[in-house]
């Protein structure tokens, strides 16, 4: 069987895979990393978003074997080591933009990503179009545009806090 | 002592406490729990609409690598169908068919994804492999995969035993007023709509574990269900015979439901019956495909009205035929959504004197449907608002003023309608006027024409909605036909220390209970809601419940909360009446104290509640130690949200795609515990409305295939395929549960549709566009403006 080595949320792992697993298995199943969730049959709904080498995916369309060497961080590892949230987490909290919760991590991981290759900022029509590839059920999106857009001042620095980004 | 300081009560817009475990990954869904020596169940489902099975042959699955069992509907002798949960008679007093939903097909399948086999093996993987090693025989029937196929004459029989596909044949009203309204009125209005099918789609796929113990004969359940009590009692009593001591069923950290995880289904059933064959936890996980041909749908009603009006405009009478497809079987709740959450709300928010309504409901070869979102009350409330509009367009009346004309005015509460209902309470004139002037109804020309301008065709549509929530009081469900009550039960355990502890039959699953409920404490006990876990989802922990559904959860969860803080609040003053050497009734309680009335004598809930368990200095012969209530709250009658919604759409001529640009929503759910969490109810159900209107809808062919089998071919709302939702409230209380609440799950399901669908008319207005059935694709609109000339 083969065996990837790969590192999860700055932990190093080597694990035996088959040809066929993919990587939200290995996060899922063998790191039991549940954070991650599967909502469809494949890359429809987002659920599933980590970061591999700095980018958002859809790990329920990569093949573990595709992560050799690779850096993987999930939702378990976004807030400081001390507990911190990410401002991201953060902004979800404040404009309540998660209900059930089972979007909400490959959301919050897409939403990172897609404001960090966004420095110039977002609007509220490029929010939307940059979630094209996560589905929500419960908010209607109306929240999770909000807090992105509170999350991109103060990730870019534009802001010191949320409370000031809401001024 | 206890202070809450700042204000987490009633009303508070307080963050949510369960936000922390979903943001960081550590929610517990059905599908991350894992038991040791867990197995993986992949059900073999039928790829046939209609077929009879004449024989399967698992042998050389059996042998396949890690594969620990594989069973048919031969395995489960013994064992009971699917129950129904509510019985409907026809129009002759007779009961409705009521044919078998076996756990596994016996010798015929009735709808594609109808599950045929299971296999159990070491990994999912395995399971699926050994799966695709299974030979059924099957010889392919013909298929009755819509209403009007199953009900032509001569049609194949979905059910042997049930001739014409007729699951029941009711009615409501009374049909000698209506005709005799109809002969003496100035207009007529004929409509007719189809209520599209949907299927709810909540993003977490269901999913169920079983596990065994055979030291105690323990059976345990983890699924991904809105009401885990039920699921016991129904499983337990008519599926698999066992008893409710030895049944535990848990229902985690759920992802979303909107009625589709009410159901008790045969995936339950296999893997609790599995586990114990076995003698090793045994789980099963759909995917999404899967889902989509095992979830119940929503709606799939064909309607035609008519509506009678004199020559001022106001409604004389309401004639109403549906036919409801039920699909293939009957799921728990399927027979009530068509007649008892639907025809009873034909009334609306107006006056309309006589109304008659008569459904039809149908088996064809589809997956069951059930309620979803709103359940009866968005077809009815899709229905009455095209209509008004509708006959507004042809009598000439303006809309919004043949709506005032015939509301129900706020004096005329309580109003007891001609189909059944009577309304406590609202106030449809002030949530209209809010909402027209939240929308700018009356600067909307001035948008239209700048839109025009730009090439754009511009519409506004209005809905002005009731619906009937708070299900449901017991003795009234029972003789309309619910086997079971719609009480809820609630637990207060107030800790040594003064913490608390809140156990509740409701479920949630997105809607935030654990911090609304918790509010509710803060409000009345003065606890902190940091002090306060409210508990859920676990027959093991929780004394009873009948579950989340039907907006349900605060009216009468809610309530039981309050009634059980009433005995608490109620022992407390004894046990505090006797440590301040007072009378009982001389003792008041506010916000965790409790005062001696006219003198600073005082002491804390904390330090009633340590007297009660270290009962050294307490009134022992006349008091359990202790304190801990629990009450069973039954609602006095349904609640009545209601409100208006305005939607304001733009259409690109070229594309014929609709964009919805503005949509306002004022609505009336009673008292507001956490507006932000309301606020958020609302917004998803009204995503979920404009989904219906605009995107949404599961398409069979005429051989029964699903060809809106994923979420590539069945289009869910996406981020840009909506736009802000403005939400306001217009408060009057429910007069008749302890807390003024009213519920506010369902209302943007509900209101939204045709407020979209009006919208939408008024922008093709000019094309002489008087309907267009939902969802209004790009497709539909671009033939209509491709087919007219203005």
């Amino acid at each position: 069987m083969p065996q990837v080595t790969l590192t999860v949320n700055g932990k190093q792992h080597t694990v035996e895979v088959e040809g066929r697993t993919l990587l939200v298995e290995l996060l899922r199943e063998k790191l039991r990393l549940t954070g991650t969730h599967v909502g469809c049959d494949p890359s429809q709904c987002g659920a599933c978003v980590v970061h591999v080498n700095g980018d958002s995916v859809k790990s329920c369309t990569t093949l573990a074997v595709m992560c050799e060497g690779a850096q993987v961080t999930t939702i378990e590892g976004l807030a400081a080591p001390d507990g911190t949230l990410h401002p991201m987490q953060e902004a979800f909290r404040e404009y309540h933009a998660l209900q059930c919760g089972f979007c909400t991590p490959g959301m919050v991981m897409s939403a990172v990503d897609l404001v960090r290759k966004n420095p110039q900022g977002l609007s509220e029509k490029e929010i939307r179009e940059g979630l094209e590839g996560n589905l929500c059920r419960c908010t209607g999106y109306h929240n999770i545009v909000k807090a992105i857009a509170a999350a991109q001042e103060v990730m870019h620095g534009r802001r010191a806090s949320l409370a000031a980004a809401a001024e | 002592m206890n202070v809450v300081t700042p204000f987490e009560g009633i009303g508070a817009r307080v963050k949510r406490k369960e936000d922390l475990r979903f943001l960081s990954g550590r929610g517990q869904y059905t599908d991350d729990i894992n038991r040791p020596g867990q197995t993986y169940a992949f059900i073999l489902r039928s790829p046939h609409a209609h077929a009879r099975i004449a024989g399967i042959d698992t042998s050389r699955a059996a042998a396949m690598p890690g594969v620990v069992g594989v069973f048919t509907s031969a395995d489960l002798a013994g064992i009971g169908g699917l129950p129904c949960g509510w019985q409907i008679h026809n129009k002759d007093g007779t009961p409705m068919a009521e044919p078998k939903h076996p756990v596994l097909a016996e010798g015929k399948v009735r709808h594609v994804g109808d599950p045929v086999a299971v296999v159990v093996a070491e990994t999912r993987a395995q399971a699926r492999d050994a799966a695709e090693a299974i030979t059924v025989d099957y010889e392919v029937l013909p298929a009755v995969a819509s209403m009007a196929a199953a009900l032509a004459p001569g049609a194949p029989l979905v059910h042997e035993g049930v001739p014409g596909n007729i699951c029941y044949d009711w009615h409501i009203g009374d049909a000698a007023a209506v005709e005799a309204a109809f002969a003496r009125a100035a207009h007529r209005v004929t409509f007719e709509t189809t209520n599209n099918r949907l299927v709810p789609n909540a993003m977490e796929p269901r999913c169920a574990v079983g596990e065994y113990d055979a030291a105690t004969g323990e059976h345990t359940l983890y699924t991904t269900s809105q009401n885990p009590h039920v699921i016991r009692l129904l499983m337990g009593a008519f599926v698999l015979n066992i008893p409710e001591a030895k049944l535990r069923v848990v229902a985690p950290d759920v992802g979303g439901g909107f009625g589709s995880k009410i159901y008790h289904y045969a995936e339950e059933a296999i893997v609790t019956w599995a586990a114990a064959r076995l003698g090793r936890p045994v789980k099963w996980t759909a995917d999404r495909t899967e889902a989509f041909m095992s979830d119940a749908h929503g709606r799939d009603h064909v309607t035609r009205a008519e509506l009678a009006l004199d020559a001022e405009g106001r409604f004389l009478a309401l004639k109403v035929s549906t036919r409801a497809n039920m699909g293939a079987y009957l799921s728990t709740f399927a027979p009530c959504v068509p007649t008892y959450l639907y025809a009873t709300l034909l009334a609306g928010v107006y006056t309309t004197p006589a109304i008659y309504a008569e459904v039809k409901a149908v088996f064809t070869n589809t997956v069951p449907v059930d309620a979803y979102r709103g359940a009866g009350r968005p077809e009815a409330t899709f229905l009455l608002e095209r209509l008004v509009d509708v006959a507004a367009r042809q009598c000439g009346f303006d809309r919004v003023e043949l709506r005032r004309k015939n509301f129900i005015r706020p004096e005329q509460f309580p109003y007891q309608t001609p189909v059944a209902l009577q309304y406590d309470s609202g106030n449809y004139h002030a949530t209209l006027d809010q909402a027209l002037a939240a929308a700018d109804w009356a600067g909307f020309e001035a948008r239209r024409a700048e839109a025009k301008a730009r090439g754009r065709l511009r519409g506004i549509g209005p809905s002005t909605y009731i619906e009937a929530c708070g299900i449901a009081p017991s003795a009234v469900v029972g003789s309309l036909g619910a086997r079971a009550g719609l009480y809820e039960v609630g637990t207060i355990r107030v800790h040594p220390t003064g913490s608390v502890t809140v156990l509740t039959g409701a479920h949630s699953h997105g809607q935030g209970h654990e911090t609304t409920f918790a509010q509710l404490v803060a409000d009345k006990l003065g606890v902190p809601i940091a002090k306060v876990e409210v508990v859920h989802g676990d027959t093991a922990k929780v004394p009873f419940g009948m579950g989340t559904y039907g907006s349900r959860s605060l009216a009468v969860g809610g309530s039981a909360m309050d009634r059980a803080m009433d005995k608490i609040i109620a022992k407390g003053k004894k046990i505090a009446a006797h440590l301040m050497e007072a009378s009982v009734e001389d003792i008041e309680f506010e916000r965790g104290i409790f005062r001696v009335a006219g003198t600073d004598k005082a002491k804390s809930l904390a330090e009633i509640s340590l007297a009660a368990y270290v009962p050294h200095n307490y009134p022992i012969e006349e008091l359990e130690p202790g304190l801990e209530e629990t009450a069973f709250y039954d609602p006095k009658n349904f609640t009545y949200p209601g409100g208006c919604h305005v939607a304001e759409v733009e259409i690109e001529p070229e594309t014929g795609r609709v964009h919805l640009v503005n949509f306002t929503a004022v609505d009336d759910v009673g008292r507001v515990i956490n507006p932000m969490i309301v606020e958020g109810q609302v917004q998803g159900g009204v995503a979920q409305g404009v989904g219906q209107a605009l995107l949404e809808g599961c398409v069979y062919d005429e051989e029964g295939q699903l060809l809106s089998g994923s979420m590539l071919d069945y289009a869910m709302p996406r981020a840009d395929d909506l736009a802000p939702v403005s939400v306001a409230t217009h408060t009057t209380l429910c007069t008749h549960n302890p807390l003024g609440v009213k519920g506010c799950g369902e209302v943007g399901a509900i209101g939204a549709p045709p407020a979209v669908i009006n919208a939408v008319v008024d922008a093709l207005r000019d094309w002489g566009v008087t309907h267009i059935e939902m969802p209004a694709t790009p497709q539909k609109i671009w033939s209509i403006i491709q087919g007219r000339t203005r």
